[in-house]
């Protein structure tokens, strides 16, 4: 399996959709991720100097992937940080994740905007035609 | 669209079909609904089909594509006929809106000191990402500001008691329930007492270059050249997450209360239920959280003022919210009736005589403030007998959205941008140049197009054209 990993984001309305792939579920919410830090700076600028962890739990994947997306967005909110580096281990419908950035530095990263949630718009959590992995919603901005 | 049937040059309707229970009337020109996003028809239309909804779904001219309803979006519900209460129709920036204040001054004492304030400004409202306010509340502090608003920010000396009267519900949301907040929502607002946001939000001042409706516009102190300011923001980091922790619980419940969802984001519960009645309590005092953000930032802005234009003398001349869901007394099927009504991205406007008017302008009209953009105008409004029977008293919010940020950040760059408009005169403060491409002017639609829609459509009057001079950018 010839699968890309990677992020990116595509246009919806007034806000933005973030996308993920990996070769695993859990790859795909790592990729996620660093597409929801790419809505606030460019993740490059992110230096991994703490670290974050996260748990969450759904009745479904998709839902879970919301849940994730949120407590991100929830951390990085009350901590003021960026968070932009993430591994995922998933357990049945558990998560935990690992989460790593530093606290935002306005100058250096040139914050665009503020998330204020994930949602259930767009919200797809399986694999494609390729047999990647893909997650993937809007987020509010 | 081709459900769609023309009543008037203002006036669309798609008559109930399928599981729809009322129409839905869309409001707009025919360029304005040429340019509308496919996803309205389809949104209106699934709010249409929620129980308990009275008369039609409404869409107003600046209906742009939304979470479950459209941005835009009008609907009202009767209790008694099952009616429900949607987080979706909130949306997640609750009591998100527009205070207006007067300032005494005219645009020419200000030319002189323009950068000044515009610093003044920037230093004294915390903008942007991760920016924090003077106040760190504790868990007391914080019940205290969700259960009275801005009536709280006023005892601890932020404004004066006039502005009270010119606040919706007098700065303070009856029936808030601060326990119904989680804990995740209250940490999130500890630290953002004061601040104005990102995205959209702003803090402008501007400048009257048009007035439409004379009486109207002396009443609400407006004459041409006035210097005013206009604050958009809401209720930050707390009504962000109840819209995020109450969208969940609507989504898992949905099938226990037997409601089927056309649209997850659509998710709701009947007002008349554990989950419905925790949700109203939580969105009631967030809408309190607004209030008193958008009447701390107006205590800053006096202080901003008194430094640089200390003959200013900064009065509030109204504050509306866009993103509510508010209990209303509603004239349906002839008769009055206790409904509760969501504006979604769309303002109320009461027409004259109405009880919740301020006394001094009960006569005229309520004031509608529309948010437009940091290159066009805003506008003033005066709410119209005609819109009760209309849209239940509901007009548009702003110019919407037309093209998404992604977009933006391809046609445009912030430093030009910034250098372009400071060509025209207009000063922009932000801690983002990407942010400020995010918000380009060119990203919106017409705003004129939209509050002549408005008027043409008798959802509210203009009563006076505005134009920015300073914008600081979240």
């Amino acid at each position: 399996m010839d699968v890309k990993v990677g992020w990116e984001h595509y246009a919806h309305g007034a806000d933005i959709g973030v996308r993920g792939t990996g070769r695993s579920m859990a790859e795909a919410f790592e990729q996620v991720a660093v597409a929801l830090a790419g809505v606030i700076t460019d993740p490059a600028r992110v230096e991994a100097r703490t670290e974050v962890m996260i748990e969450c739990e759904a009745p479904d994947p998709e839902v879970l992937l919301v849940d994730w997306l949120n407590a991100l967005v929830y951390e990085m909110a009350v901590r003021r940080m960026i968070l932009a580096r993430f591994r995922v281990s998933l357990e049945g419908n558990q998560l935990r994740g690992r989460a790593w950035g530093e606290e935002t530095d306005v100058a250096r990263h040139q914050p665009a905007v503020e998330v204020k949630g994930a949602t259930y718009t767009d919200l797809f959590v399986g694999q494609n035609s390729t047999g990647a992995w893909v997650a993937q919603c809007v987020v509010d901005v | 669209m081709t459900l769609l049937s023309r009543l008037s040059d203002f006036e669309w309707r798609i008559e109930a079909h399928g599981k729809m229970r009322v129409p839905a009337i869309l409001y707009a020109s025919e360029e304005l609904i040429r340019d509308m996003d496919n996803k309205v028809y389809e949104q209106i239309v699934n709010v249409a089909t929620l129980p308990g909804i009275q008369k039609a779904a409404y869409a107003m001219p600046d209906a742009h594509w939304g979470y479950g309803f459209p941005i835009g979006g009008v609907a009202a519900f009767d209790p008694q006929e099952g009616g429900v209460v949607s987080a979706g129709g909130v949306g997640f920036d609750i009591s998100c809106g527009v205070r207006t204040l007067l300032t005494g001054i005219k645009a020419a004492d200000l030319t002189p000191l323009k950068h000044s304030l515009a610093d003044a400004l920037y230093r004294h409202i915390p903008a942007g990402v991760g920016s924090t306010g003077r106040l760190n509340l504790d868990d007391q502090q914080l019940d205290e500001m969700l259960l009275n608003g801005a009536q709280w920010a006023l005892k601890l000396g932020y404004g004066r008691e006039a502005d009270l009267d010119r606040t919706e519900e007098r700065g303070c949301m009856a029936g808030a329930r601060p326990e119904a907040v989680s804990e995740f929502a209250k940490n999130r607002q500890r630290r953002e007492m004061g601040t104005l946001g990102s995205g959209n939000h702003y803090l402008e001042i501007q400048h009257v270059v048009q007035i439409y409706d004379e009486a109207s516009a002396r009443a609400f102190g407006l004459a041409p050249d006035d210097i005013v300011v206009s604050i958009h923001c809401g209720s930050r980091g707390l009504g962000h997450q109840i819209g995020t922790d109450f969208l969940r619980e609507m989504v898992l419940q949905a099938p226990h209360y037997g409601i089927e969802l056309p649209d997850r984001e659509l998710a709701c519960a009947p007002i008349e239920s554990p989950l419905g009645e925790t949700y109203l309590g939580a969105m009631r005092a967030a809408i309190n959280c607004a209030l008193a953000n958008r009447q701390i930032i107006t205590h800053l802005v006096r202080q901003a003022f008194a430094e640089v234009i200390p003959v200013a003398d900064l009065s509030v001349l109204y504050d509306v919210s866009h993103n509510t869901c508010k209990v209303e007394e509603h004239i349906v099927d002839g008769h009055p009736k206790r409904v509760f009504i969501h504006r979604k991205g769309a303002t109320r406007a009461f027409g004259p005589g109405h009880p919740a008017i301020p006394e001094a302008l009960r006569a005229i009209g309520q004031p509608v403030l529309i948010g437009g953009t940091m290159g066009t105008a805003s506008y003033i409004l005066v709410g119209m007998d005609e819109s009760e029977r209309r849209s239940f008293s509901s007009s548009c919010h702003g110019a919407g959205r037309q093209m998404s940020r992604h977009q933006a950040t391809k046609h445009w760059r912030g430093r030009q941008l910034i250098d372009e408009l400071a060509g025209r005169g207009i000063i922009i403060r932000s801690p983002s140049t990407r942010g400020v491409a995010e918000e380009a002017p060119g990203a919106y639609k017409d705003v004129t197009a939209v509050v002549e829609a408005a008027e043409e459509a008798g959802l509210s009057r203009r009563v006076a054209r505005l134009e920015p001079l300073i914008c600081v950018k979240g």
